[in-house]
């Protein structure tokens, strides 16, 4: 025992395998470790851990190897500090009925009780066998059942599928516990055919050799390997490439135990279904490896580029398979080759049906089917979003927010982002022939209407993750341009953050009129994501939005893009976009784009900073503002400039002096705006404000005031349009509170003095000498403001920080060097005004109070 | 091969019984598979099933799809420890050699929206051909199998086309004599593809739908659970026709496949009542 010998522990391995009925192949990877997680969490209750930890599933069993568990949890004493012995006698008493003890049972040090208790060490074994039972019922998996007898009551065990038997070995010796009526034992069963009576093992030492023995490979690892490999060489014997697939190889390891890959042939007729066909149909009803022609010279390298060639593509697919077996059979597997090619010609034919079946009838005339498709109960039918989809695709055209041209993707806004022209990359250079607005427009308009034909397509009732790819065969088949047909296959891209945004024009319409209708009508129906449910995918289409107008820099006001896509019905627009709604679309937009971004590694809290100065809904230029405050807050001038800044706003809130509050919460996730902090107005120039404003139009200028026809009026002008926001008075702003008052009366004297039209002349009428890095933090000013103005207005963010990166030397002299809480009302108030122009200098750039750090 | 299973299963206990005498989608409609599998009482039973699937006519030209077709079903309640022991036994007693050829278990769980039903298990392949579906029912017309009843569902043609070694179902020799499959259906399929997906009177059909849900009810209205189950089953099946027919939409899917479900389940609750007495007084512990 490792109390008799304290300082020499003993170690030994055990080993538990739950065998079972087959568990499906997609679980077994999550519990193996969730075995291994339930297992440490019981150890670790009595305070015991192995050394390592090995897990091993197949379709028959799951196993865990403990390397180094102790022979017996450790003694364990603790020690409860008492009364002092000089203490009353009631303050023992009560030791002693706190800890049941009797006073002789208790210890003196140092004149203190103390009451000890040794709690002897537990063997490992009794842990492990309250341990497994334990594991066995808390068993997390995705579903579950009941059988047998046991099944009369509902309270019966549960498990993936019927478990057959437990072996439990720690060291040699069996661990015994039962479960459900099973118990623990030394015996396993092989492999299900070629080694069907009982092993008995010896333990952990001889678990994975035994059972390799009787044709059992317990390490999926070792599975998957095996089916690689000898996948790979099967192709290469047959001269052809086998096309890789890890979803694949884990799948048919999770189906064997003893994975015997073989390769079969089938008729090079059915080669005349599209190829993507071909390998679904083996893919996902077979589990079968698709082979490809071997590559000529020097392509080898080259990954699969399903864009490169449309249609005709550079990928051969070859009518040969690889099928993985679960048997060594003794005729070396030709009838199972044989069966299989069958079943594979079977599944091929009946494509082949369905694909023949589709061909027969045009695009338009499926399309009327879509009339009788309900979309959604609330939204109407398919055939209803698809006259929606086509009218705003045709209006993206026309407005020229979908440029004529393929765009290169400007470099940019994405930062770090590497793919950014992988797709634009495999374009032709824009053919001088390229059609016109007005050709664009009808063939975006025709590519809309026919884009969900194919749903109601025989080969996508069967095969629904083929929509688009099907309906761009079948417009292809039917003549349509190629503009057009591409646009069918490619409206659903992209799909997930790593799918190949589309970059044709016509495409690009489509996918976003398609994306933006979705969301629209959902929101429309008050249908919002919520939490972890997004039933309709919305911020999926969200994303893919953001990616396509980010990745190909479209520049446009989403707000009207988001308006059209309501059908210019403004009543439904403001609903949606401003409401009242946990989540509007203003604030789901902008959340969609920090996780968009996250990804490029943008920082979360640089997006808040710029979204919160109220307004951006060009999203190109917003993340190019963001890019450079990323760029900026990372050197030394903008840590410090951050730095300067925080003290003055600190200083400035701390006095109650705020900002006028956004009028709206514009794209601000989570924040709410700072009205309870606010208690005064912009202090810096009108001038300055209305350049920063000239950048960045209200993006969710949500006023009851504003009245709808100003709204849509503001919405439409282009950039240069500039809806004011300071047309009323400032003061209506100001928080009355008393404390403040004296402060925001001199405020409003300072600015609205005859003949001071700026904060800068303001200082001028100064009632005292301001000290030098006054005045020099006023020049200062004077110069960064314009410059910045000018910078912002140009979108030239990176000129802008610069702007504001001379403010750095002068704040931090300023602050070295005046006090700004003088006992001189005149002095403090003309200093607090400096510093809310300081603020007001560097939000014109960002609103660096989001800035985190 | 069909009186080798009932050997095969006799000799383990189950009943033989013959076909249910309505068109329905798989076997597992047969009353002694959906009625049995409720309440306590032991049920072991193998029958073959006449199958119709009206989408799954091809006009006789898929070697591999029929829209009429045959199932072997067993059902065991409770389902034995090895049972999965005993079904590979009936593959090797129709003469599969299970080290020639490669089964395998693969996930497949069962779920039949239209009974109400769900459960757990697999489609058994053979060379990747789906030879068999494999369930233990984990629940019956929205109630709870207590105990669990282990289904197998064997598809005799493609066992047979393994067995002979045919490419086509068509060329299954029926006999010793040289009559094949195709002789005795492939002009069936043809016509019944034809009168399935192309002129089966879609209003008519409407109509019996409705017909058979207000009799379904009007059993149920007198307690009489089995002639209610029947009228499910029949509306269930012109349902599937209306669907060849390509007139039901994919919401009205939705809404027709709830009604066939509440047919059924009422149909199950009803016979849950009604048995519940008996049933407790043979199995005092059990309920629902």
């Amino acid at each position: 025992m490792a109390g008799a010998f304290p300082g020499v522990v003993a170690v030994t391995d055990f080993l538990l395998e739950l065998r079972s009925e087959e568990i499906p192949a997609r679980m077994q990877d999550r519990a193996r470790a969730d075995l291994e997680k339930l297992f440490v969490a019981e150890l670790a209750k009595a305070g015991i851990a192995a050394a390592g930890i090995v897990t091993y599933a197949t379709p028959r069993r799951l196993a865990l190897i403990a390397r180094g568990l102790p022979q017996a949890t450790e003694a364990v004493r603790e020690e409860m500090k008492g009364p002092r012995t000089s203490a009353p006698e009631a303050a023992l008493e009560g030791f002693l009925r706190k800890t049941g003890l009797a006073r002789d049972a208790l210890t003196e040090r140092d004149g203190i009780w103390f009451a000890v208790t040794e709690k002897p060490g537990r063997a490992t074994g009794d842990v492990l066998a309250a341990a497994i039972p334990a594991i066995v019922r808390a068993f997390p998996w995705p579903k579950s059942m009941r059988w047998g007898d046991a099944s009369r009551s509902t309270e019966s065990m549960r498990w993936v599928r019927p478990l057959q038997g437990i072996v439990a070995i720690f060291g040699e010796k069996l661990v015994p516990c039962e479960i459900a009526g099973i118990e623990s034992g030394y015996a396993t069963l092989g492999h299900r055919f070629h080694a069907p009576g009982p092993i008995t093992l010896g333990g952990a030492h001889d678990y994975v050799e035994k059972l390799r023995a009787c044709h059992v490979i317990v390490d999926q690892d070792e599975r998957r390997a095996l089916i690689r490999e000898r996948a790979t060489a099967l192709a290469a014997d047959a001269g052809l490439t086998l096309v890789e697939d890890e979803g694949l190889v884990a799948e048919n390891a999770g189906l064997t135990e003893w994975p015997v890959p073989l390769l079969g042939r089938f008729d090079p007729g059915f080669l005349s279904v599209p190829p993507e066909v071909i390998q679904l149909t083996a893919r996902v009803n077979q589990k079968y490896f698709v082979l490809e022609t071997s590559p000529r010279n020097g392509e080898g390298d080259r990954p699969a580029q399903p864009d490169g060639g449309g249609v005709a593509r550079a990928r051969q697919l070859t009518n040969a398979f690889i099928c993985v077996a679960n048997i060594d059979a003794k005729d070396g597997g030709a009838k199972i080759v044989a069966g299989n090619q069958k079943v594979l010609a079977a599944r091929l034919s009946d494509a082949r049906f369905f694909y023949d079946t589709d061909l027969k009838l045009p695009l338009d005339e499926q399309a009327k089917k879509l009339e009788k498709i309900v979309f959604h109960e609330k939204l109407g039918t398919v055939a209803d979003k698809v006259e929606r989809v086509a009218k705003l695709a045709r209006w993206l055209v026309e407005e020229g927010i979908v440029p004529a041209a393929p765009l290169p993707g400007r470099e940019g806004p994405g930062v770090g982002d590497g793919a950014q022209d992988r797709a634009s990359k495999v374009q032709p250079t824009p053919n001088p022939s390229l059609p016109g607005r007005g050709d664009l427009a009808d063939m975006a308009e025709r590519a809309a209407r026919l884009a969900k034909a194919d749903l109601v397509t025989g080969m996508v009732g069967e095969f629904p993750e083929l929509q688009g790819l099907m309906g761009g065969y079948y417009a292809r088949a039917q003549g349509e341009p190629t503009e057009v047909w591409e646009a069918v296959r490619d409206h659903y891209k992209p799909v997930g953050q790593d799918d190949e945004v589309p970059t044709a024009p016509v495409t690009v319409a489509v996918s976003l009129a398609d994306k933006l209708d979705t969301i629209v009508q959902f929101y429309i129906e008050n249908m919002p994501p919520t939490g972890s449910k997004d039933p309709f995918a919305l911020r999926r289409a969200a994303l893919a939005v953001i990616a396509i107008v980010v990745r190909k820099s479209l520049r446009f006001r989403l707000e009207r893009a988001l308006l059209a896509a309501c059908e210019d019905d403004l009543a439904k627009f403001e609903k949606i976009f401003f409401g009242e709604t946990e989540q509007n679309l203003a604030r789901f937009f902008a959340d969609r784009l920090k996780v968009q971004q996250r990804e490029a590694g943008v920082r979360h809290d640089l997006i808040d900073a710029v979204f919160a100065l109220g307004g951006e809904d060009d999203l190109v230029r917003l993340l190019a503002r963001v890019h450079a405050l990323q760029a900026f807050v990372t050197t030394p001038e903008g840590a410090n400039l951050l730095a300067g800044y925080k003290r003055a706003a600190n200083i400035l809130k701390k006095e109650g002096v705020g900002e006028t509050p956004p009028r709206h919460p514009g794209l601000v996730p989570g924040s709410t705006a700072p009205q309870a902090a606010s208690a005064g107005e912009r202090a810096e120039p009108p001038a300055t404000l209305d350049a920063a404003a000239a950048a960045s139009e209200p993006f969710g200028t949500e006023s009851p005031r504003t009245p709808a026809e100003q709204r849509i009026h503001a919405i439409d002008r282009d950039g240069a349009g500039i809806p004011q926001t300071g047309e009323e008075d400032p003061l209506v702003e100001v928080d009355t509170d008393r404390g403040f008052a004296p402060v925001v009366a001199a405020f409003a004297a300072s600015e609205h003095a005859p003949g001071s039209p700026g904060g800068a002349s303001a200082q001028n009428s100064l009632s005292y000498t301001p000290e030098k890095a006054e005045t020099d933090l006023v020049a200062a000013l004077d110069a960064a403001e314009p410059a910045a103005a000018q910078a912002v207005a140009d979108e030239d963010f990176e000129a802008a920080m610069a702007a504001l990166a001379g403010l750095r030397a002068p704040i931090d002299a300023f602050f070295e060097s005046v006090t700004v809480n003088d006992a001189d009302p005149a002095k403090r108030q003309a200093r607090l005004a400096l510093l809310a122009r300081v603020r007001a200098a560097v939000h014109s750039v960002a609103d660096f109070s989001r800035i985190e750090g | 091969m069909i009186l080798t299973l009932h050997d095969y299963w006799s000799a383990r206990g189950c009943l033989i019984l013959q076909p249910y005498d309505l068109e329905m989608g798989a076997g597992t409609f047969h009353t002694a598979t959906t009625l049995r599998a409720l309440g306590p009482q032991p049920w072991n039973a193998a029958f073959v099933q006449p199958c119709r699937r009206p989408t799954d006519g091809r006009y006789g030209e898929n070697p591999n799809r029929l829209q009429h077709y045959y199932q072997y079903q067993v059902i065991l309640k409770p389902s034995p420890a090895d049972l999965q022991e005993q079904y590979l036994g009936s593959l090797a007693a129709i003469g599969i050699d299970m080290l020639a050829h490669d089964i395998r278990f693969v996930e497949d769980d069962w779920e039949s929206p239209t009974l109400g039903a769900w459960g757990l298990g697999w489609e058994v392949w053979c060379d990747g051909m789906e030879v068999t579906q494999f369930t233990y029912f984990q629940q019956m017309g929205g109630f709870d199998c207590k105990p669990v009843a282990g289904e197998l569902t064997y598809g005799l043609e493609r066992l047979a086309m393994y067995i002979q070694n045919v490419d086509s179902v068509y060329d299954l020799a029926f006999n010793d004599e040289g009559v094949t499959y195709g002789e005795v259906f492939l002009e069936n399929e043809r016509q019944m593809s034809a009168w399935n997906f192309e002129v089966a009177d879609t209003d008519r059909l409407f109509d019996q739908f409705r017909k058979h849900a207000a009799e379904c009810e009007n059993s149920l209205a007198a307690d009489l659970p089995i002639p209610a189950y029947e009228q499910a089953v029949k509306a269930s099946h012109v349902f599937n026709l209306l669907q060849a027919r390509g007139v039901i939409s994919v919401a009205e899917r939705q809404a027709y496949m709830g009604r066939v479900r509440d047919l059924a389940k009422g149909a199950c609750a009803k016979q849950i009542e009604r048995m519940t007495p008996e049933w407790q007084a043979r199995f005092p512990e059990w309920s629902l």
